[in-house]
């Protein structure tokens, strides 16, 4: 094992190698269609570039060349965000209910596993038909709505167990002892504990919505979020305007990680500053 | 503002939310595919009656079986890629990388593909794998070949290509973190015991790191089994799998054999899962019960 002694054993250089391919394996197409996206604009879809240029990104802009791809992003991002919000929330919730014992705590689980193996697509045809026999017009910020948090709702419940069950009940527990109420336990001592492991489900949950094409299909009504809008664009667009919308999808996602990842830093060096001005109070007062 | 809620009650109001949402939006909607399985149609619409008529269609027609047979197959193939290249990465991260903040760091790096659209990412292996591609050009270069190789795309090693590359990562992340938890003295305890590397591998790190194993399995099995657009793109209309008939059906506005096909495949699904879910306790891993 690596860590007993110094030298590396040889099953080090043999899984780095596999591991360096696997890394080359996961980069290399998008490396192309990266490169594909600033195609000149006689260039086609593969190989060689015919020249350098940015015309396959204006294209995204012009609807009749490509689909309503300005539109599908002002519906997909804040759809993604309501679901990120409500991920949270309920994951959370349901998170600390299973801290305790509950009657239909078994069934309620076993629900959410058969909600995160169904098909997409099949689940998408179920609320396609209910909407249509309520007579309810699916819309992307209903019907679509919940079909994402079908998705999201267990990987968010599961993440949660995971980082739960890494925390002692005797926070609660002492919490509770010196007078807090439930809602000050959750505020003051459970909530700061577990904030890196919302922001994770967090960002699950973003991207497995923004992500989201079979469970949005019969959902989103006339209105189409971005998969479905690339999805119509892979059967309708044969130029490298796909492989731009590839490029900007990876930007906007870049950003989303990005700006996750800061705030959490931020938290924490606020934290560590926090801590540090106490301890200074705490010796200045003695 | 102080509500006085008996303590009982908390966990119930703390689930309701996520319950009611699974409740509205995948138990009544799997129960509306279930009933419209039974129902009957012509060119203008579904009749609510009660039939099996959907069913005897579905079991009498000869493609049903080869239809399912090949979903059962990719399946297969894809688990035992990715279960085997995520479990050697997952191992690689977690016990050969000294530090743990490096080993998150190059999990970001498997991860970060991952937020691109899933369908953009299988495109591009299109330039790559076509007959005039780079691994052509490459090939027939080097002069391996002479001819294009034909087999590179539209065809079931694209199909199992593209599976492997969209979901080993559902393969790493639970393995990787059931591995992270594992106690290193006991690994330190097997080695001072005389256990060579591939008894700790079989005997130390497999048993512990089962819940992630699970897990993976799960997500991957079911996301192939599940899915209709790699197959159609990626094998280019050669081969199908049983949620692309689904797909099919319903644009073709033909609801009940499309919801009859679904009812089958959730039930072999289903069984796949619960049979996984036998030989690994998942809920009672994750939640630390004992």
């Amino acid at each position: 094992m690596a860590h007993v002694s110094d030298r590396r054993p040889w099953t080090f250089y043999v899984l780095a190698v596999i591991f360096t391919l696997f890394v080359l394996f996961l980069y290399g197409p998008m490396a192309c269609i990266y490169i594909l996206s600033f195609q000149g604009p006689n260039g086609g879809l593969t190989f060689p570039l015919d020249g350098v240029s940015l015309d396959w990104f204006g294209a995204l802009l012009h609807q009749q060349r490509t689909g309503d791809i300005a539109g599908a992003f002002s519906r997909s991002v804040p759809l993604a965000l309501v679901v990120l919000s409500l991920t949270v929330i309920c994951s959370l919730a349901a998170g600390l209910a299973f801290r305790r014992r509950f009657v239909g705590a078994g069934l309620i689980f076993y629900i959410a596993i058969a909600s995160l193996i169904a098909p997409g697509l099949v689940l998408s045809v179920g609320i396609g038909l209910g909407f249509q026999m309520l007579d309810i017009p699916p819309r992307w910020y209903s019907s679509a709505l919940g079909a994402h948090l079908t998705w999201t709702l267990p990987f968010g419940l599961l993440i949660m167990f995971t980082i739960f069950s890494r925390l002692s009940r005797s926070y609660e527990e002492a919490a509770r002892d010196l007078g807090a109420t439930t809602w000050q336990t959750l505020r003051h001592v459970i909530i700061p504990i577990v904030l890196p492991g919302l922001f994770g489900v967090a960002l699950f949950g973003f991207t497995l919505s923004y992500d989201e094409f079979p469970r949005s299909w019969l959902t989103v009504g006339p209105y189409n979020t971005l998969p479905l809008e690339i999805w119509a664009m892979t059967t309708n667009v044969t130029s490298p305007a796909l492989y731009a919308l590839g490029t900007v999808t990876t930007v906007i996602s870049f950003f989303v990680i990005a700006a996750a990842l800061s705030s959490i830093a931020l938290i924490q060096s606020r934290r560590t500053r926090r801590r540090v001005t106490r301890e200074r109070e705490l010796q200045a007062g003695s | 503002m102080k509500l006085a809620v008996p303590a009982k009650a908390v966990p119930y109001l703390e689930v309701a939310p996520l319950a009611i949402v699974l409740f509205l939006f995948f138990v009544i909607p799997m129960a509306m595919i279930f009933a419209a399985s039974f129902f009957d149609y012509d060119m203008t619409g579904i009749i609510p009656t009660f039939t099996f008529h959907s069913y005897i269609e579905l079991f009498t027609q000869r493609t049903t079986l080869d239809l399912y047979l090949q979903t059962l197959k990719y399946a297969l193939i894809v688990w035992a890629i990715t279960l085997t290249l995520g479990f050697t990465i997952a191992y690689f991260l977690a016990f050969h990388i000294r530090n743990p903040l490096i080993a998150i760091g190059l999990l970001l790096v498997c991860t970060v593909p991952f937020w691109t659209s899933n369908i953009i990412r299988m495109i591009a292996w299109i330039p790559l794998l076509g007959k005039y591609g780079l691994f052509n050009r490459g090939l027939m270069a080097v002069g391996v070949v002479d001819q294009p190789v034909q087999w590179l795309l539209f065809s079931d090693f694209a199909v199992i290509l593209a599976y492997v590359y969209l979901f080993t990562l559902f393969m790493i992340v639970p393995i990787f973190n059931s591995m992270a938890r594992i106690d290193r003295s006991l690994i330190e305890a097997a080695i001072d015991g005389g256990a060579g590397r591939f008894r700790i591998l079989t005997e130390v790190v497999i048993p512990l790191s089962k819940t992630g194993i699970a897990l993976g399995s799960i997500l991957v099995i079911t996301l192939v089994m599940g899915d209709f657009f790699v197959v159609k793109i990626m094998s280019g209309g050669r081969s199908a799998s049983v949620v692309m008939g689904v797909f099919e059906d319903v644009n073709l506005l033909f609801y009940p054999p499309a919801a009859a096909s679904a009812v089958v495949l959730l039930i072999i699904v289903t069984l796949i899962v619960s049979l996984i879910l036998r030989v690994v306790d998942v809920r009672k891993e994750l939640t630390g019960e004992r």
